[in-house]
């Protein structure tokens, strides 16, 4: 038996329609993309008042930043209920006596939080440079197009979120508690995030070929986690909680 | 000589107890649908079960009966390749139990758990759709239909299942069971928290698959459940303590018996039924005697002719029947005993 997208498909199918009936879920990921759309837009008006001053790029980078919370966040709380979650209700069991392989399930919950993470970070991040395009000081305008900020956006958003769902699901595997998991699957994504700050933020001045190579060196480390956490994941330890 | 009064094993409205078990071909020729040797399951120092060996045929329905914590549900759990065997081998619907083997049996075999675990936000249809995905199979509307049909609920597709009773997600669980056509159908307890209508229902939908040859594993602590709907039962605590049909189980337990019961106590008992031919001891009863004999035919008159010349008032004259019940706490007192030594 080979690896079958059927059995991913049904997994991902089947999040995505939980997704939608579950209010916390619902919720989270309709909160954070507005949160995270008001807050960098303020940033950005704000700046126009000290369009002169130095802080311009402060200013800009911080409400980048705020662009690359969605990708971090929204994707790490989903997968981080992914596995507790249904062992919680009693529905891991059932699925894990079918045919379906560890990888097939792994990818199938890791695609139910991606795609929807990528469409809301990206409609959020299109809405915001539209807003900036049209509302904007064109010397923010200007600052925001010109520097390396878009290129980190489109590269990172969905390196990011890969990161995010490995981290949540690895903890997700391994916790007993789902608002535990999604506590420390948050703060899994905080060193990759605090890296990305200081991109944003200029502290570490970023060229677009270091953009691309920092870019290819995440996909390096999503694709390790991905190994790491198909490693990790074992029947015996989820059905019984422990490894014998 | 353990005596035990007769008991009451079958309740109105439910299923006739079945003795014979049917031995079909399966689908490799072969005529075990479940063969397990020697096999064994340790968590660390503790045993789940310990050396068990069975063999479970084609179209038979087999219980599996044990105490709490006697290893039943691990067992299951390993023979759906789910836990990894200690040591031991076993063949599953005809392949052989071994980690790279574990997708080919899962897609043979079905287990519903003890726990309906169903997606409560999901409705019935959406429920089935994502386990017939899981299985790939062909005709999905057409399979979960028919899944429907056969417990029942086609009316409830569209529900969702967090509003569905007990009851209701249980045979949900049941059609979700029956999608992929399993070879063997592993039923863990599975009327365990349902009221008694409910349990029956569920009885019903067992003999229904019974009749249509699926062969079902079923664990249960039930034994009216086991002796009503199971073929063979092994009764399991830890190590496997005893295998064969009820009737049969009875019968190596237990020694054959009469019920006596007489309108008065006999002044002189001994003189009475003693040295009476088939006759192998008494004992007395609440409303009589207990007589343990060789064959209950033979004995039968005997005691009455005896019973009439001593001017005794007969009021009854039976055979005595075990029960399942009676079987499985023989066992298990034995085994407390055991333990106590």
């Amino acid at each position: 038996m080979s690896f079958s997208w059927t059995r991913v498909r049904a997994i991902s199918v089947k999040e995505l329609r939980d997704y939608r009936r579950n209010r916390f879920v619902v919720g989270t990921m309709t909160v954070l993309p507005l949160l995270f759309v008001v807050l960098p837009l303020i940033q950005v008006f704000d700046a126009y008042a000290h369009v002169d001053s130095i802080n311009l790029n402060r200013h800009v980078g911080l409400s980048m930043l705020y662009m690359l919370l969605i990708p971090a966040f929204l994707p790490s709380t989903l997968s981080a209920y992914s596995v507790v979650g249904e062992r919680e209700q009693g529905t891991l069991e059932p699925v894990l006596i079918t045919p379906i392989r560890r990888e097939e399930f792994l990818v199938g919950k890791a695609l139910a939080a991606f795609v929807p993470t990528l469409v809301i970070a990206y409609v959020v991040f299109g809405i915001f440079l539209a807003a900036v395009s049209l509302f904007a000081h064109p010397v923010i305008a200007s600052a925001i197009y010109s520097g390396t900020h878009v290129l980190l956006q489109l590269l990172f958003t969905p390196l990011l979120a890969g990161w995010g769902i490995w981290v949540g699901i690895a903890v997700s595997a391994r916790s007993t508690d789902v608002r535990v998991a999604q506590q420390l699957s948050v703060l899994g994504t905080l060193p990759l995030l605090a890296i990305l700050a200081l991109l944003s933020l200029n502290v570490i001045t970023v060229s677009a070929g270091l953009a691309v190579g920092l870019a290819a060196l995440l996909l390096v480390i999503d694709l390790l986690a991905w190994l790491a956490v198909a490693a990790m994941f074992d029947r015996e330890r989820l059905i019984i909680g422990r490894r014998t | 000589m353990p005596m035990t009064p007769q008991r009451a094993t079958q309740e109105a409205g439910g299923p006739e107890p079945i003795t014979d078990a049917p031995i079909l071909a399966g689908p490799n020729g072969g005529s075990a649908a479940l063969v397990v040797e020697h096999l064994t399951k340790r968590f660390g120092d503790r045993v789940a079960f310990d050396d068990v060996s069975f063999e479970v045929g084609y179209g038979e329905v087999f219980g599996f009966l044990g105490p709490n914590g006697a290893g039943k549900t691990t067992t299951v759990r390993t023979l759906g390749t789910l836990l990894a065997p200690t040591s031991g081998s076993a063949t599953v619907a005809g392949i052989e139990l071994r980690p790279e083997n574990g997708p080919a049996i899962r897609s043979r075999i079905s287990i519903m758990p003890e726990s309906p675990g169903l997606y409560l936000r999901l409705t019935v249809m959406e429920n089935l759709e994502c386990f017939a995905g899981l299985y790939e199979l062909d005709d999905v509307r057409g399979r979960i239909a028919r899944a429907l049909r056969a417990v029942n609920l086609e009316d409830r597709a569209g529900d969702q299942c967090g509003s569905l009773s007990k009851g209701l997600r249980q045979r949900v669980a049941l059609a979700r069971a029956l999608l992929n056509d399993p070879s063997v159908l592993f039923l863990d307890e599975p009327t365990s928290g349902l009221d008694p209508v409910a349990s029956r229902e569920v009885h019903g939908l067992i003999v229904s698959l019974r009749e249509r040859g699926v062969t079902i594993f079923l664990t249960t602590h039930r034994l009216e459940e086991a002796e009503r709907l199971c073929h063979r039962v092994a009764i399991l605590n830890t190590t496997l303590r005893l295998i064969g049909r009820p009737d049969e189980l009875r019968d190596r337990l237990f020694s054959q018996s009469l019920d006596v019961r007489l309108r008065s106590p006999l002044d002189d008992a001994n003189a009475v039924l003693g040295g009476l031919p088939g006759v192998e001891g008494w004992e007395q009863a609440p409303s009589g005697y207990t007589l343990a004999v060789s064959d209950p035919e033979i004995a039968a008159p005997q005691v009455a002719r005896a019973l009439v010349g001593a001017g005794a008032d007969i009021l009854s004259i039976a055979e005595s029947r075990h029960s399942l019940e009676d079987v499985y706490l023989e066992l298990i007192d034995e085994d407390v005993e055991a333990r106590r030594r």
